[in-house]
């Protein structure tokens, strides 16, 4: 990781007196030893112990680490229900079922997991969310911006697959409303329809193939989510002011203070994961899927999961089949060119007093777009998510690249010591709470 | 960043930020003397808390994988004895293994009975071994108690060892006509699974 | 002095994040409410809420309505409708025991097999067994009912909106259709079923219908909420299991949640 070119510093040094070892400072001789060869304990408390981390992040900042546990606790889950489960149009239902009522523990493990979607994908819309109100995804962090796009797209592959895999009347319908999305390209789009179906409908090999990528994709997931932490830990995290620490008073050791209050963090959206998983296990769910899969007959109206419904709200409100799902797609894709749209340097909307309410608008904006996604295609919804999608691409690609020509940001502070030390006061500092951190310095 | 990026931190790896945390925290001007040592029993309590929690939680994840209701509840099995001749054996699934019958002839038993028990590995009597009165059924698990093979002795064509059991193809192992093992490496003598006579000719096991 | 007013620092944060949470969490649900209600049509039905022993947090099955309710999905629902995902075994989860589930399991004949000679052969079900299914397949099923298909009923209260209590609504809705509605050739009117037209007969239409062992009076009200009770129980057996260790889970995270706070306050401590 980061650590590389430290070592190279090290390596390079002709006083070292073992030069193909890493100097290790370890003091256990067994993990030293290993430390030498192989410097990962040194990595970790470089990267997870003594990394300068800016002293004033808020809440906000937990939601990388929840959005890793849950990640965690989705992939323990998942490979234990794998072994329980069969991917089988025949025998997909009843094995769920069994699951529920004859594996040991089998209700808790795959409602964690159902529940387990929705709740990673309320943190990381959070994740996102922030970054975006605090400009994270300016330089130099877009690459780091650009990653993270990348994993809510395969999150929202592998969140498809999986609901699938029960063999609902949802996930039928669901798999072929949207394997047929790909039948709207000109030309190639059938061709390619019936290569992912492997057929000529949603049937056995949809079913075997979708599970066989809803087990690899995690595992993908986990690997870009590393590459993720790498480009963090390069550029360093950015902060609710937006400015880069300049001198050792702006940041502090990640360990102890933001792993504890990560740890804090974790304990709290867990009670969120209990109360759902524990008393409202299908409040999020759609009772249609505890009906078998029934090809001959789709059910009445036919919403997918609640957090595809901004963009499924998007791809219905153009009356044309290839232009809804260029627009749908387009939503997505504009996030990875978001970096370069946005004009203003200022990366904190506290600074940006107009960007702040039009992107407060566009996060409303954003759950009319989910509210009117579950919504029958009628009028007047068709009309409400029309005007809501040309919001949502107006706020990329008219203001954020012209509204900083008007802006007038307000004055950032000198630096995040100054600001996190005047705020704390209101007044006149006591003595106490300045002096000690200027000692720790 | 740049300027942190350009002055990588001289916090050195070997002083954890929690060491250099407890240190001030035991600073003398801290103002609360019992500071460090309250910070402590919160760090164990909260520390054995959380193990607690994540032991409990992992038992789900392990117990998951033991048998689960509908496999233990598998159904017992019904074997017709009437069309077994003397002499013959028939096999039978039972919780996905093997269950030997066999109606043994008088020769056999009588084979079986003579051996004297100090001569076993696994010693025990060919009485014990069949249920009262029913001494020509014997029902055995079919699986050799040294790795679990499936021995040999079932069909009228197949070897059955130097004792006119069972022979083990695997490891060489031979079983009698009571189904104990008498030479090779398995340790034990073909076990007997749990079954009763529902009548005179049929039996019930597991 | 500065204590007080640093404390209500973290209390702000929270509230700060909790206002960007409400209206995630609030719009999911409400959207997804809403689309399941437009499932229904236009017309909007109310389903009127009944009272059972397992409604709210700390609710339980009432064992004897659960096992009133399968008596009369024995002696009325089962004749059509399957309940595939149950066995027999599974009936001690509303208090029968094991002995008496054998020998109520030996009432029923199950077709096992083959034989030696390649045949199928009915024979008494054992408490391993799944509920005997009123028709070989669904083509069989739909060919005794006038074409319309009896559902399962294995998780019928979790694959309906309202879930018991639209089955009880459902069972006590059947009426006389209101003048100017015509009611189709071998359907009923009830005033609960999206679309009004059901093909399922009243199945309870009689008080007496089924005699309960236990005395309670058999009214068609009573079955309904008894086979609602017991139908509630065959589609969620975990749920008692579930809520107590809900409960407990919470408690403890409560608890590991101040500690954590507690610590996290301590190590700030001397940054504030």
């Amino acid at each position: 990781m980061a650590a590389g070119p430290h070592d190279q510093h090290e390596l390079s040094d002709p006083d070292s007196d073992v030069r193909h070892m890493h100097d290790s400072k370890v003091q256990n001789p067994v993990l030293r030893w290993i430390d030498q060869r192989m410097p990962v304990i040194s990595m970790i408390q470089l990267e997870y112990g003594s990394f300068p981390t800016p002293r004033n992040f808020n809440y906000f900042w937990n939601f990388g680490a929840l959005a890793m546990v849950t990640l965690v606790i989705m992939i323990a889950t998942g490979v234990v229900l794998s072994m329980q489960y069969a991917a089988n149009t025949h025998l997909a239902f009843d094995s769920v079922e069994r699951i529920m009522r004859d594996v040991n523990y089998g209700w808790l493990l795959r409602y964690a997991h159902a529940n387990g979607a929705s709740m990673f994908f309320i943190v990381v819309y959070i994740h996102m969310w922030r970054s975006l109100y605090y400009g994270s995804y300016k330089s130099p962090r877009e690459l780091l911006w650009m990653l993270g796009v990348v994993l809510f797209i395969l999150m929202m592959a592998t969140a498809f697959m999986g609901y699938v895999l029960p063999w609902g009347q949802m996930s039928f319908w669901g798999a072929t409303v949207i394997t047929n999305l790909f039948s709207a390209l000109p030309v190639v789009g059938e061709h390619i329809v019936t290569w992912l179906w492997g057929g000529f409908s949603v049937d056995n090999p949809t079913l075997n193939r979708f599970f066989s990528l809803h087990f690899l994709l995690p595992f993908v997931i986990v690997g870009v989510t590393f590459l993720h932490v790498v480009a963090l830990h390069i550029t360093g995290s950015n902060n609710p002011l937006g400015i880069e620490p300049k001198t050792k008073k702006d940041t502090i050791p990640f360990h102890p203070y933001y792993t504890i209050k990560d740890s804090f963090g974790i304990v709290v959206y867990l009670v969120v994961f209990a109360i759902l998983v524990f008393f409202m296990p299908n409040y999020l769910g759609h009772p249609d899927n505890y009906i078998p899969a029934n090809p001959l007959v789709t059910p009445a109206h036919i919403v997918p999961e609640w957090y595809f419904l901004p963009f499924y709200a998007i791809l219905r409100a153009v009356p044309n089949k290839l232009g809804g799902v260029v627009l749908m797609g387009g939503a997505l894709l504009i996030l990875f060119v978001l970096p370069w749209l946005d004009s203003s340097p200022v990366r904190s909307m506290r600074f940006r007093p107009i960007a702040k309410w039009l992107f407060l608008v566009w996060t409303v904006n954003f759950g009319v777009l989910m509210w009117v996604g579950g919504k029958p295609a009628e009028q007047p919804y068709i009309l409400i998510a029309q005007i809501c999608t040309a919001y949502y691409f107006a706020y990329f690609l008219v203001i954020l690249p012209f509204l900083a020509k008007f802006e007038r940001p307000l004055p950032l502070p000198e630096s995040i010591a100054r600001a996190v030390l005047t705020r704390k006061g209101g007044g006149p500092l006591p003595a106490g709470a300045t002096a000690k951190p200027m000692e720790k310095a | 960043m740049a300027d942190v990026l350009a002055n990588p931190p001289k916090t050195s790896p070997s002083e954890p930020g929690s060491r250099h945390a407890d240190a001030v925290g035991a600073h003398p001007h801290g103002g609360h003397e019992e500071g460090p040592v309250r910070r402590d029993f919160l760090k164990l309590a909260a520390g054995s808390f959380t193990a607690v929690g994540v032991g409990v939680m992992a038992w789900p994840f392990i117990h998951s994988m033991n048998p689960s209701q509908d496999v233990l509840a598998l159904a017992s099995t019904d074997v017709e004895l009437g069309p077994i001749a003397e002499g013959q054996a028939v096999t039978v699934m039972w919780r996905g293994k093997p269950v030997f019958v066999r109606r043994r002839t008088a020769q056999e038993i009588q084979e079986a009975r003579a051996v004297p028990l100090g001569e076993l590995r696994d010693p025990a009597t060919d009485q014990s071994r069949v249920k009262p009165g029913k001494d020509q059924w014997l029902i055995v698990l079919g699986v050799c108690t040294h790795l679990g093979c499936v021995p040999l002795g079932q069909k009228p064509t197949d070897a059955r060892g130097d004792y006119g059991g069972w022979f083990c193809p695997c490891h060489g192992s031979h079983y009698d006509t009571a189904g104990r093992i008498r030479r090779g490496p398995a340790p034990l003598n073909l076990a007997i699974p749990d079954y009763s006579f529902t009548s005179d000719t049929r039996i019930r096991v597991g | 002095m500065r204590r007080p007013l640093l404390m209500l620092v973290p209390t702000l944060k929270a509230a700060a994040l909790a206002a960007v949470l409400a209206p995630v969490l609030a719009l999911a649900p409400a959207a997804l409410g809403s689309g399941a209600r437009a499932a229904e049509g236009h017309d909007v039905i109310h389903i009127p809420d009944t009272r059972f022993s397992f409604d709210g947090i700390f609710g339980t099955f009432d064992r004897a309505s659960a096992q009133r309710g399968f008596q009369v999905y024995k002696e009325v629902c089962s004749a059509c409708h399957s309940m595939r995902q149950l066995s027999y075994r599974h009936l001690t989860g509303i208090g029968l025991n094991p002995a008496q589930i054998a020998a109520l399991a030996s009432q029923f004949q199950v077709q096992d097999g083959p034989n030696d000679n390649g045949e199928m052969f009915e024979r008494p079900a054992r408490p391993s067994d799944h509920f005997r299914r009123p028709f070989a397949n669904d083509a069989a099923a739909r060919a005794a009912n006038n074409g319309a298909l009896p559902p399962d009923l294995s998780v019928m209260v979790k694959a309906r909106e309202g879930g018991a209590d639209y089955l009880h609504a459902l069972l006590v809705g059947y009426e006389e259709p209101p003048p100017g509605i015509t009611v189709m050739e071998g359907m009923h009117y009830n005033k609960y079923f999206p679309g009004h037209q059901i093909a399922m007969a009243p199945p309870l239409n009689t008080e007496g219908q089924v005699t309960y062992a236990d005395g309670t009076k058999a009214t068609v009200d009573q079955m309904a909420t008894d086979v609602a009770t017991f139908l509630a129980w065959a589609a969620e057996p975990e749920l008692e299991q579930r809520r107590a260790m809900g409960v407990r889970m919470i408690i403890f995270l409560t608890i590991l949640g101040g500690l954590a706070y507690a610590v996290k306050r301590k190590v700030w401590a001397d940054l504030h």
